[in-house]
């Protein structure tokens, strides 16, 4: 019975149809979860006792810096069952994160050198966490390039899925850095398997915030998805359907 | 009121930050939205092409 | 006379070669792979002898970068010793992805390439002969080189052996590496800025234990630990990037 809906997902008219119907339920909780992340974490959490409000940087650059990660790993598996299966919607999934991803990456190393200057005093250190970010960004960047420079779609799906996935041996080693070598960036404090270090008020702002961003990677993933799948398409019966609408 | 705008000092920092993410949301969706909508006017023009246009 | 004429006609019975080993043994329990593999590899050692301007590129690209950063940063020795190991590692670099273009496109044009995919043989085994023989050509000349540029940056001689050492290790892992994107672009026209847009991102690491590496030689500290680092990469690359070139290498002859 589940294998029925696995094997449905690999139809592009069923994941058409799929996408556009679960896209508001990913859009509303996840602006919901934004705009209280925000209020929670701008007015409501009170001023750090080191970094005063200059903390609240926070509420951006975490949900971003896990957007980066996240979407890569999203990316690269989507690209090695594309890879191994020869399922076109694996492909699609996987073209569709890319611009997502990079665009959050970029957001990550922004805000964390907004938040660097007052705090370290300094903009940028080429330490290995932000350095591994860098690459994170030149890895989507490689993708969407190989991507642009192949004219064969299907070749470009493949070539790329090899990319990503030879690329998500960076992931553990961004999300490691901080333990595995003395650096500037802080220790862990929310994504370790003990408790978090954080007092409530703060903290739960922060959740809202995560999740609120990875439902809207979820909403925007989907509209993306119904492009690439119509991309992939040759057969008519179907897509006239959708065209027409 | 002053003060949420102030950010206790790092203003200059804090709401760039804000600002810098909002974008990469607003993009994203806007690019999401033109994407699928060239998608669509491809689409559109293959079928046409092939004389089986809607 | 055409490039696919006779300059290539020589070998290309050695291509044949590696088909008919597979012909021949197939139904033995010996493993002509390896066979295969040293024949691919002096393959591409004679073609690459026969155009020997071309051999030389790369290090004139080396020795041109190597004198940039004296002619545009400072004549001093005391600042050139500082920066020298990111000079030669940088240099070293761009020498690499220079010749990693060639790595595959010869072969891809006149055929070649099927002809290994289509042998029966393991493609991955072919991916590793010709990355090793792009090292020998490229990265070892390269070690070689590199004494000579550190010593016109102010390094003292007694840093030489370390220097080489650290060089030739880590060209290594830069063949390997680049040859995954090479093979993943190829055929794309004027594929040169994106071959290191991939590539960089994933050679990061041996280009900063390299630097290390280089660094303690020239320093005269204990150099080990980096080098080791260095060598685990390089034991990475080799067990994972003949791999994921060879996928590469099927997928763009699709």
């Amino acid at each position: 019975m589940t294998w029925t809906w696995f094997h449905r997902l690999g139809s592009p008219p069923y994941v058409y149809g799929l996408a556009t119907r679960l896209t508001p339920w990913f859009a509303w909780p996840a602006a919901l979860l934004i705009i209280g992340g925000l209020w929670g974490g701008l007015v409501l959490a009170p001023p750090d006792y080191q970094q005063g409000d200059g903390f609240r940087i926070i509420y951006v650059h975490a949900p971003s810096a896990w957007m980066s990660l996240m979407v890569y790993t999203t990316m690269a598996i989507a690209a090695a069952v594309g890879l191994i299966w020869r399922i076109k919607v694996a492909h699609a999934v996987a073209a569709s994160c890319a611009p997502i991803g990079a665009s959050f990456t970029f957001a990550a190393l922004v805000t964390g050198a907004l938040w660097g200057e007052p705090m370290w005093g300094t903009y940028w250190e080429w330490d290995p966490r932000l350095t591994s970010e860098l690459i994170l960004l030149f890895l989507y960047l490689g993708y969407m390039g190989l991507r642009a420079g192949l004219e064969d779609t299907q070749r470009a799906d493949r070539a790329s899925a090899v990319l990503a996935v030879v690329g998500v041996v960076n992931v553990p080693i961004i999300h490691y850095s901080v333990t595995w070598w003395n650096s500037l960036h802080q220790a862990p404090s929310v994504m370790r398997l003990a408790k978090p270090t954080m007092a409530a008020s703060m903290l739960v702002p922060l959740l809202m915030m995560l999740l609120g961003f990875t439902l809207f990677f979820g909403a925007v993933l989907l509209v993306r998805l119904r492009g690439e799948v119509l991309n992939r398409e040759r057969s008519a019966s179907w897509i006239r359907e959708i065209v027409s609408t | 009121m002053s003060h949420f705008f102030g950010m206790g000092g790092y203003a200059v920092f804090v709401w760039p930050a804000y600002a810098v993410t909002l974008a990469a949301i607003v993009l994203n969706i806007v690019w999401a939205r033109r994407a699928l909508a060239r998608a669509r006017e491809d689409a559109r023009r293959r079928l046409a092409m092939r004389g089986e246009g809607p | 006379m055409s490039r696919f004429g006779s300059p290539a006609a020589g070998v290309v019975v050695q291509a044949g070669a590696i088909t008919r080993q597979s012909t021949v043994w197939a139904g033995s329990h010996q493993a002509p792979i390896l066979d295969a593999a040293r024949l691919a590899l002096t393959r591409d050692l004679q073609l690459a002898f026969r155009k020997r301007g071309q051999l030389v590129q790369p290090l004139a690209f080396f020795a041109m970068v190597t004198m940039l950063f004296p002619l545009a940063i400072s004549p001093e020795l005391a600042r050139l010793r500082e920066i020298a190991p990111g000079v030669l590692w940088a240099g070293a670099l761009l020498a690499s992805l220079l010749a990693l273009e060639f790595l595959f496109r010869d072969d891809a044009y006149d055929g070649t390439l099927e002809q290994y995919a289509l042998s029966g043989q393991s493609l991955t085994w072919l991916m590793f002969a010709k990355t090793a023989a792009h090292w020998l050509l490229t990265g070892l000349p390269l070690a070689l080189m590199a004494p000579l540029a550190a010593l016109s940056l102010g390094v003292s001689a007694a840093a030489v052996p370390g220097i080489v050492v650290s060089v030739a290790v880590g060209s290594v892992a830069l063949s390997l590496i680049g040859s995954i994107g090479a093979a993943l672009t190829l055929g794309i026209k004027r594929s040169g800025a994106l071959l290191s847009l991939l590539t960089l991102p994933l050679s990061l690491p041996v280009l900063i234990f390299g630097a290390r590496a280089t660094q303690l030689a020239i320093s005269g500290g204990p150099l080990l630990a980096p080098l080791e680092l260095l060598a685990a990469l390089v034991v990475l690359g080799v067990t994972l990037a003949p791999l994921a070139a060879a996928a590469a290498v099927r997928i763009s002859l699709e």
